[in-house]
């Protein structure tokens, strides 16, 4: 197996993550995943090797699905996410449990534009540059979208009572 | 160039947030936020919320990938789960999309590629390379180390042979103590393995090499399964700090390595 089919398939896990997450349905998940698979592999090489495959990997499911639902005016299941990702048995209970039992519902009531910023970053550890490049946004409106997510998410999770202690400051 | 001075911005906060910021900015950004406790939870809960989204849709994850997955990844197309119908539709989605517009990643990876990849690492290999040998070696039982810590001459061999002074990072107010280190291979020459435990017998390794050239790189996180490291380059020197641990956690070692390995 070639070096970079190595690591197509270290890839899978989070790229049927991301996948889950836009097709909110585990069977058209994995069939756009298999679908970006095929087709990272015919553009292997318009990936260069220094830079990170995830991100480029990202980007090619991104415009996968978006080029699909776009095509079959199929749209995304109305699942949701709480049902798309179930929260897992957790034995640790040490860590907020109370959030990770509302979060998910929380990231339900952001903007769609603003939550795959969200998910981008904070699920899949991606760079803020990494993620424009996936959503073809410029990184400042990546940043802008990321800082409103989390202050919103925060509102939410405080139980929607408006936050004033701090005041977003204007980002560059 | 005095980055150190630069008034902390919301950007500033959220590359904090997500263990971006460069550890030019660090100084400032915790003085700032030592004297601004509200903002201080407000980055706390930032962090709490991405530990919880992660936790959750990671967990979700079902741990067998499909073999029509493993296939498509191989290049290897015959066989798979789903109907030449399905597949020929497909196929020719896939050419709509190569000739169709919309297509970003032309454009990312033409002429511009360059500026988006400022900041990014010039060298990805480093994470790899360091959960590697830190995989290899944080199993060992008998030979997790090569010059156990009481050894005094350790951290000068290691010096010398990697070809940049280093001293142990202290992570004790972690609850990791130095085991000891060991000399690796690297593609430059020489890297060295430091190895930590705690009482749990968690291990955690820091890996440093030299390149033949200078960069600057900010902290930069990467995972793979199960191992988390966050890495950066400073100089002539590549650093990562690898082990079994949640993200937040690694990156305030890693923020005290920064800080205690120049010696």
């Amino acid at each position: 197996m070639t070096d970079f089919s190595r690591r197509l398939q270290e890839e899978i896990p989070a790229l049927r993550r991301y996948a889950r997450y836009l097709t909110r349905d585990a069977d058209r998940a994995d069939d756009l995943v298999q679908d970006s698979l095929e087709r990272a592999i015919a553009k292997r090489r318009l990936w260069h090797k220094p830079e990170s495959l995830r991100p480029w990997l990202f980007a090619v499911l991104h415009n996968v699905h978006l080029n699909q639902i776009r095509r079959q005016t199929r749209q995304p299941a109305e699942v949701p996410l709480d049902q798309v990702f179930p929260q897992a048995s957790r034995s640790e209970g040490q860590t907020n449990t109370v959030m990770i039992g509302q979060v998910m519902a929380a990231l339900d009531h952001l903007e769609p534009q603003q939550r795959e910023v969200l998910v981008l970053v904070a699920v899949e550890g991606l760079h803020y540059k990494e993620v424009a490049m996936v959503l073809g946004l410029p990184t400042g409106t990546v940043m802008s979208r990321l800082s409103r997510a989390r202050e919103r998410l925060r509102r939410t999770l405080a139980g929607g009572s408006p936050q004033t202690t701090a005041t977003l400051r204007r980002i560059k | 160039m005095n980055a150190a001075k630069r008034p902390v911005t919301e950007q500033d906060l959220q590359a904090y947030v997500d263990g971006w910021l460069p550890p030019a900015r660090q100084a400032a950004v915790e003085q700032y936020l030592a004297e601004h406790p509200d903002e201080a939870a407000r980055m706390r809960d930032y962090r709490a919320q991405s530990e919880a989204v992660r936790a959750v849709m990671h967990d979700a994850e079902p741990a067998v990938v499909p073999e029509r997955l493993l296939r498509a990844a191989r290049g290897g197309g015959a066989g798979s789960g789903r109907s030449w119908l399905v597949r020929a539709v497909a196929a020719a989605l896939l050419l709509a999309v190569g000739f169709g517009g919309g297509w970003t990643m032309q454009g990312v990876f033409g002429p511009s590629r360059d500026d988006w990849l400022a900041g990014l690492p010039a060298d990805a290999e480093l994470p790899r390379v360091a959960t590697a040998a830190h995989r290899v070696y944080a199993v060992e039982v008998r030979h997790p180390v090569e010059g156990r810590a009481e050894e005094a001459h350790l951290m000068g061999w290691l010096s010398k042979r990697v070809g940049r002074p280093l001293g142990a990072p202290n992570l004790d107010r972690f609850g990791f103590r130095l085991m000891g280190g060991r000399l690796l291979p690297a593609s430059s020459g020489a890297a060295a393995q430091l190895m930590y435990e705690d009482d749990g017998g968690r291990r955690i390794s820091v890996y440093v090499e030299t390149h033949p050239s200078e960069s600057k790189v900010a902290f930069r996180f990467a995972e793979e399964s199960g191992l988390g490291a966050f890495y950066w380059l400073d100089g002539r020197s590549g650093f990562a700090l690898v082990g079994p641990l949640q993200r937040a956690e690694l990156f305030d070692m890693a923020k005290a390595v920064y800080q205690q390995i120049e010696m």
